[in-house]
């Protein structure tokens, strides 16, 4: 007897097992621990995660393309939003690449002040990624702790540049003005304040036991695969490879300054967090030297307001508090560049997401992205 | 345990440490000198007009091309009053389009549009931050009150300067 509506039971058998497929899930695009717009496409066994498909593409605002229609210098203003968190670092590169290509010889005094807002950018993104660390691990304190000393940073930043995060700052050639006069002074004073400040972090959170529990061996990876996918900065520091552009390929003034490259040991979250707070410490080194050498001179190269540079290709790179920012740039002899390439770093860590995350769970999931420390404004550029 | 004892010790100082937060629309916290707030333009109060030739200069360096200008023939001139021969007729800037990079005034050759301290410009109608000569006239009249601005040329030094105090 059959027929539609009658249901037919079969025996309970113990011996076959249940059928389980695996579940697809959409992580983001507005989950807020991916930082930004990031859809992760998770295919999940229970709670482990088989397979990952990142999807990228919901900040696209087509950068690279509007660099073609603007004049050098303007576009030094769309590089400032490529990383926000790091903004004097893009405009460097893209300055670098400019400067190269036209052979400008910048003055030292404008490579020291370079210098000394990288290095504090730097310690101000990193500090941005101890919170929200933080708040991945389920710690809600530690990102008022890190804003804390961020603000500092940035208000010094308004006192030299005018603008908070945006900066326009730097110029082919130098930068735009120089260093309000209490600048010193305030600068003393700012390191002495991030110097506590960061070891109040580490003591906050670095050897919590619970934290310690959800980071380590967490997203673990070696350093022949993460050489293999592109990983640069402290991500790839973290598998215990002492790659550092500063040190690898020297640019402004850093063949002169000492400082270490910190370096982890079994690349997993926890090692990947714990690189970038002994690299702040590292920076407040940097920028100590920095300060002391500063010299008096002149803050721009004379450059012409409209810029030809010769024709030809050119690529600048430079570590980003992220990792190995590039920029490829053709000229074609006209006042605004053929061809504007950008190689961020948070792209390639990214791509190492399949590799970081099978086997993991869905949990630590949020622990391994925000380990990578990506910023989508650079990734989809 | 230990860890997270050594902690909380960390948040236990807090108590006793003094406030950093500010109750924003309650407290505003300073701007510094060098702010840059959306661009106004300046008044010469010798002469009773703006600075600005409508030159356009700024318009064409514009990243977004907020800005649109258009230059008329100086009515003083012909008074004997001023030495501009033209003079900005129509400004308009949309400040919502506008990012702050302080590009126009780098290019300016006339000390005629400078940074405010302006930036909290909330309105109610849907085009009220597209601002016309009349309002960055007045905008910057309150800038140049509340500063002290004076143009390159009065102080004595060049525009760079001026720039780096």
């Amino acid at each position: 007897m059959s027929g539609i509506g009658e249901v037919t039971v079969g025996p309970f058998r113990p011996e076959r097992p249940l059928d389980t497929v695996e579940m697809m899930l959409n992580m983001g695009p507005q989950h807020p621990s991916t930082h930004g717009v990031f859809r992760m496409v998770l295919w999940i066994d229970g709670e482990r995660i088989v397979d990952v498909e990142p999807h990228i593409g919901y900040l696209h605002r087509g950068s690279e393309k509007l660099c073609e229609g603007e004049i050098y210098s303007e576009i030094i203003t769309l590089f400032d939003r490529l990383d926000y968190v790091s903004n004097f670092n893009n405009e460097l590169v893209f300055c670098m690449a400019v400067e190269k290509l036209a052979a400008i010889q910048v003055p030292e005094r404008a490579q020291y002040i370079r210098l000394i807002l990288c290095e504090l950018n730097r310690i101000a993104s990193h500090l941005l990624f101890y919170g929200t660390f933080g708040l991945d691990a389920g710690a809600m304190t530690p990102i008022l702790y890190g804003f804390r000393d961020r603000e500092k940073v940035q208000s010094l930043f308004e006192a030299v540049s005018g603008a908070r995060l945006m900066h326009n700052y730097f110029r082919i050639g130098g930068v735009k003005q120089d260093l309000p006069a209490d600048f010193r002074d305030r600068m003393t004073w700012l390191l002495g304040e991030l110097r506590r400040g960061v070891d109040e972090c580490d003591r906050l959170l670095t050897f919590g036991e619970v934290f310690l529990a959800r980071t380590r061996d967490v997203g673990n990876i070696d350093a022949q695969t993460a050489i293999g996918l592109g990983l640069t900065g402290p991500n790839l520091r973290a598998t215990g490879v002492p790659y550092d552009v500063r040190r690898a390929d020297p640019y402004l003034v850093y063949d002169r300054l000492e400082f270490d490259i910190p370096v982890g040991d079994r690349g997993d979250c926890w090692d990947r967090y714990y690189v970038r707070v002994q690299e702040m410490r590292q920076s407040l080194r940097i920028l100590e030297q920095a300060l002391g050498q500063l010299p008096e001179g002149p803050i721009m190269a004379p450059v012409r307001r409209i810029l030809r540079p010769p024709k030809g290709e050119v690529v600048a790179h430079a570590e980003n508090p992220r990792g190995d920012f590039g920029v490829y740039l053709v000229s074609d002899g006209t006042d605004k560049p053929y061809r504007v390439k950008v190689r961020p770093p948070s792209f390639c860590h990214l791509m190492a997401l399949k590799h970081l995350l099978r086997d993991c769970y869905v949990a630590d999931c949020v622990m391994v992205l925000g380990s990578l420390d990506v910023v989508l404004g650079e990734v989809d550029r | 345990m230990l860890g997270n004892l050594k902690g909380l010790l960390v948040t236990m100082r807090e108590f006793f440490r003094p406030r950093v937060t500010a109750q924003y629309p309650k407290e505003h916290l300073p701007v510094a000198p060098r702010f840059m707030g959306f661009p106004v333009l300046t008044w010469d109060e010798k002469v009773e007009e703006p600075y600005c030739t409508g030159c356009m200069v700024c318009v064409r360096y514009c990243p977004t091309q907020c800005m649109s200008a258009t230059m008329k023939d100086n009515p003083l001139l012909q008074e004997g009053k001023s030495k501009r021969r033209k003079i900005v007729d129509e400004f308009e800037i949309n400040l919502g389009r506008c990012i702050l990079c302080g590009i126009c005034v780098d290019v300016c050759n006339f000390d005629a549009i400078v940074m405010s301290h302006e930036h909290e410009l909330s309105v109610f109608v849907r085009n009220g931050n597209r601002v016309d000569l009349e309002r960055l006239l007045e905008m910057g009249w309150e800038h140049q009150q509340k500063v002290g601005w004076k143009p390159s040329g009065e102080t004595g030094e060049s525009k760079e300067e001026k720039a780096a105090v």
